[in-house]
C-alpha cells in the first residue's frame, strides 16, 4: 500500500511537471509548425533581418567580453576576500534581474545621453551610446551582468583555496596565481556565465527598445514587425532568430561540457 | 636559522600561543601532537598563508612576520599535496621555477632533475588525479623543492602513505635532510618522529611543551601529556646487525640473553644499543635503528623461565610506580627497562626495589624502526 501511495505521488508530480514543460514548449512548437519553409527562407534572405541578427549576435557578444574585463576580478573578489558591505554589493549585483527592464533603460539614458558626463566623453571619442552599438551593449550589460557576475562567483568559491596558497609558496606573484590557478580551475563556471550572458543579452529587448531604437536588434525588428504588420509576419522572424539562439546556446554548451571532461 | 618568538595566533574557538623555538640549519626538527593542536596553523603562519596576532619569525636573521608568502623563503608541502589539478605533475613542478630558472630549457633539464631525486621520473606527463599519494606526495615535494626553499615545511607528509610508501618516502626525507635541507616536520605519529628527527617539539593546546631530543623526550617526558601522548618508555637508539646463525646461539651476540635460540638458517637480526642487545624480528637492513617496546609487553619474572620469549634479560628492580591502569616496574638490566605488571603480580612475585628479575620479551614485540 506504502508503495503504491509513493508511486502515485510520484505520478502526480509527473503531471503536474508535465503540464509546465508543455507550457514552455507549446507555444514555441506551435509557432515553429505555423511557419512554412518558404516563409522562413524569405525572412532568411531579407537584409533587414540578416543584419538584425548580425547587430544582435555582435553586440551581445562586444557587451559579454567588455563586462568579463571587470566582472571575473570583481567575481574574484566577492569569492575570496572579506570586506565591509560585501552583502550589500551581492545584493546591487542582482538588482538588473529584479528591475523591470524598461525602467533600467530609461535609467540607463540618464548616465549615457547626450548631455551627461559620459555621452560627452564618448561624443570626444567619436561615437554616441543612444541610438548606437554604444548603447546597444550598455543595455545588454546593464540586464545580464549578473549572470556571469554570480556563476563566476560561485567556480571562484569552488576552487580550494589551498591551491591559491600553494601556488604563492611557491614564490608567484598573485596575478600570476589568478591566471593561472584560479581561472583556470573556475573556467567551467566562468565559461557558463559568459554564454548565460551572451544568452540574456541576445534576447534582451525592453531595455534596448528604450536606449537605441536603432540599430535595430532582432527583438526590437520582431516588435515592430508585429506591430506594423501582424502576427503572419513577425512569426517567421522570430522562428529564425530562435533557432539562431539555440543553435548557438547548445554548440556553446557541447563545448563547455567538453572541456569539463577534459578537465575531469 | 629559524628562530620563532612568542609567536600567537586565535580564530574562532582555536587559538595558539607564545609559540617560541629555534631551528638551526641542516636540522630535522619534529612537531609532534595529537591532531588539533595547532601544527597546521603554525605551518601555516610560518608560511605567511595566515597572520601571525603577535610575535616574530625570524628566516636567517631576516624578520619575516609580516612578509608576503611569496617572498618567504619558506617551502610548505601540504597534507593533501594540493597539486594543481588541472597540470601534469611536469608542470607543477615548473610552477615554482618561472622567474627563478631562465630559460625553457633550462626549467625543464631543472624539472628532470628534481623528479629523479624525488624518484618520480616516470610520472612526469601524469595529472595529479591518477597519481597515487605516495606519488603524489614525492610531486608535492619536487615542486616544493624547485622553488629553493631556505626550510622546508611539512604537515603530516607520511599520514596518506601505505607501509612501503612510508618507508620510501622517510628514505628521500632523511637524504634531502642529509643534503643541508632544513625541514620542519609536523606529525601526530611518535614513530615517525623518533625515526627522521633530530630534535622534537611536542605541541599541546597551541603551545609548544617541551623540545629535546627524541631520546630524552621519550627518556624523559617533561610532563604527564608527554608521557602519556608517547606511551612508550622503552625507546632505544642503537643499530642493526645482521649474523649468519648456525646450531645454537652466537655467544658474541647474546652476552645478555641467556634462553636458547632457536635456529634457522641464514642472517637473524641483532639489535644493538648500548648496554643491551635483543634479538629483533625486522626486514629492515643491517644500520641505524630505534627499538621501541611497550612497557605491557615485557613479562617478568624471579626465575628465567623457558619460553617462546627470545630475550630474556636479567636485572634488578629499581622502582616500582603505581600508575593507570597497573604498576609500572623499573629495572636496571644494562639499560632502564620499564615493565607494566597488574598490582596483583607485584604482591604474589614479592616484588620490591632491589628484587633481581628476569625480563622476558618476545622478538616479535620489539618494533624496530629505520633510525
Amino acid at each position: 500500500m506504502r508503495i503504491f501511495r509513493g508511486e502515485m505521488t510520484h505520478l502526480v508530480f509527473a503531471a503536474l511537471g508535465g503540464l509546465v514543460l508543455l507550457f514552455i514548449i507549446a507555444p514555441l512548437a506551435g509557432m515553429f509548425l505555423s511557419v512554412t519553409p518558404g516563409d522562413l527562407s524569405e525572412s532568411a534572405s531579407d537584409p533587414e533581418v540578416s543584419r538584425s541578427v548580425r547587430v544582435t549576435l555582435f553586440t551581445s557578444m562586444g557587451a559579454t567580453l567588455i563586462m568579463a574585463l571587470g566582472s571575473v576580478p570583481l567575481a574574484w573578489l566577492l569569492a575570496r576576500k572579506d570586506f565591509p558591505l560585501k552583502q550589500l554589493i551581492n545584493g546591487i549585483i542582482d538588482l538588473p534581474i529584479v528591475i523591470p527592464h524598461s525602467a533600467a533603460g530609461i535609467a540607463l539614458l540618464g548616465v549615457i545621453a547626450r548631455g551627461t558626463p559620459m555621452g560627452r566623453l564618448a561624443e570626444k571619442a567619436g561615437f554616441e551610446f543612444v541610438g548606437g552599438y554604444a548603447g546597444i551593449m550598455a543595455a545588454m550589460a546593464f540586464v545580464s551582468v549578473p549572470f556571469l557576475v554570480n556563476s563566476a562567483r560561485d567556480g571562484f568559491a569552488a576552487v580550494p583555496r589551498q591551491l591559491e596558497k600553494a601556488a604563492l609558496n611557491l614564490g608567484a606573484s598573485p596575478v600570476r596565481v589568478f591566471f593561472t590557478i584560479s581561472v583556470p580551475l573556475a573556467w567551467r563556471s566562468i565559461l557558463s556565465g559568459l554564454i548565460l550572458m551572451w544568452a540574456r543579452g541576445m534576447s534582451e529587448f525592453g531595455a534596448v527598445l528604450v536606449v537605441a531604437y536603432h540599430p535595430m536588434i532582432t527583438p526590437v525588428l520582431i516588435y515592430e514587425r508585429f506591430g506594423a504588420f501582424g502576427l503572419k509576419y513577425a512569426r517567421p522572424v522570430s522562428v529564425l532568430f530562435v533557432t539562431i539562439c539555440l543553435l548557438f546556446f547548445i554548440t556553446l554548451r557541447v563545448i563547455a561540457g567538453r572541456r569539463r571532461d577534459a578537465q575531469s | 636559522m629559524l628562530r620563532v618568538e612568542g609567536l600567537s595566533k586565535s580564530f574562532g574557538a582555536f587559538s595558539m600561543s607564545d609559540v617560541s623555538f629555534e631551528v638551526s640549519e641542516g636540522e630535522y626538527f619534529v612537531l609532534l601532537g595529537p591532531s588539533g593542536t595547532g601544527k597546521t596553523v603554525l605551518l601555516e603562519t610560518l608560511a605567511g598563508m595566515m597572520e601571525a596576532d603577535d610575535g616574530r619569525i625570524i628566516l636567517r636573521g631576516r624578520d619575516i612576520t609580516r612578509e608576503r608568502v611569496q617572498k618567504r623563503g619558506i617551502g610548505l608541502v601540504f597534507q593533501d599535496q594540493a597539486l594543481f589539478p588541472h597540470m601534469t605533475a611536469r608542470a607543477n613542478i615548473a610552477y615554482g621555477l618561472h622567474g627563478r630558472v631562465a630559460g625553457k630549457a633550462a626549467i625543464q633539464a631543472r624539472v628532470e632533475q628534481l623528479a629523479e631525486e624525488m624518484e618520480i621520473s616516470h610520472l612526469l606527463e601524469r595529472m595529479p588525479g591518477t597519481l597515487s599519494g605516495g606519488e603524489a606526495q614525492r610531486v608535492a615535494l619536487a615542486r616544493a623543492l624547485g622553488a629553493e626553499p631556505d626550510c622546508l615545511l611539512l604537515d603530516e607528509p607520511l599520514s596518506s602513505l601505505d607501509t612501503g610508501g612510508r618507508s620510501r618516502m622517510r628514505g628521500l626525507l632523511r637524504r634531502l635532510n642529509r643534503k643541508k635541507m632544513t625541514i620542519i616536520h609536523v606529525t601526530h605519529d611518535y614513530e615517525e618522529a623518533l625515526s627522521l628527527a633530530s630534535r622534537v617539539g611536542i605541541m599541546e593546546d597551541g603551545r609548544i611543551v617541551q623540545v629535546d631530543s627524541p631520546e630524552r623526550i621519550f627518556r624523559d617526558p617533561g610532563s604527564e601529556f608527554v608521557a602519556r601522548f608517547i606511551g612508550i618508555k622503552n625507546f632505544f637508539r642503537g643499530r642493526i646487525e645482521r649474523r649468519a646463525v648456525a646450531g645454537g646461539g652466537d655467544p658474541a651476540a647474546g652476552g645478555d640473553i641467556v634462553a636458547g635460540r632457536v635456529t634457522t638458517a641464514g642472517a637473524e637480526p641483532v639489535f644493538i644499543s648500548e648496554g643491551i642487545k635483543l634479538d629483533v624480528l625486522t626486514s629492515l637492513d643491517a644500520g641505524d635503528a630505534v627499538a621501541v617496546i611497550r612497557s605491557e609487553d615485557i613479562v617478568v619474572s624471579i626465575e628465567p623461565v623457558s619460553s617462546s620469549a627470545r630475550n630474556v634479560i636479567a636485572g634488578v628492580i629499581i622502582d616500582i610506580v603505581p600508575v593507570r591502569g597497573g604498576v609500572e616496574i623499573l629495572i636496571d638490566a644494562g639499560v632502564e627497562l620499564a615493565a607494566m605488571v597488574t598490582p596483583r603480580s607485584v604482591e604474589r612475585l614479592g616484588l620490591e626495589i632491589g628484587t633481581k628479575i628476569y625480563s622476558s620479551i618476545k622478538a616479535s614485540a620489539i618494533r624496530v624502526l629505520d633510525g
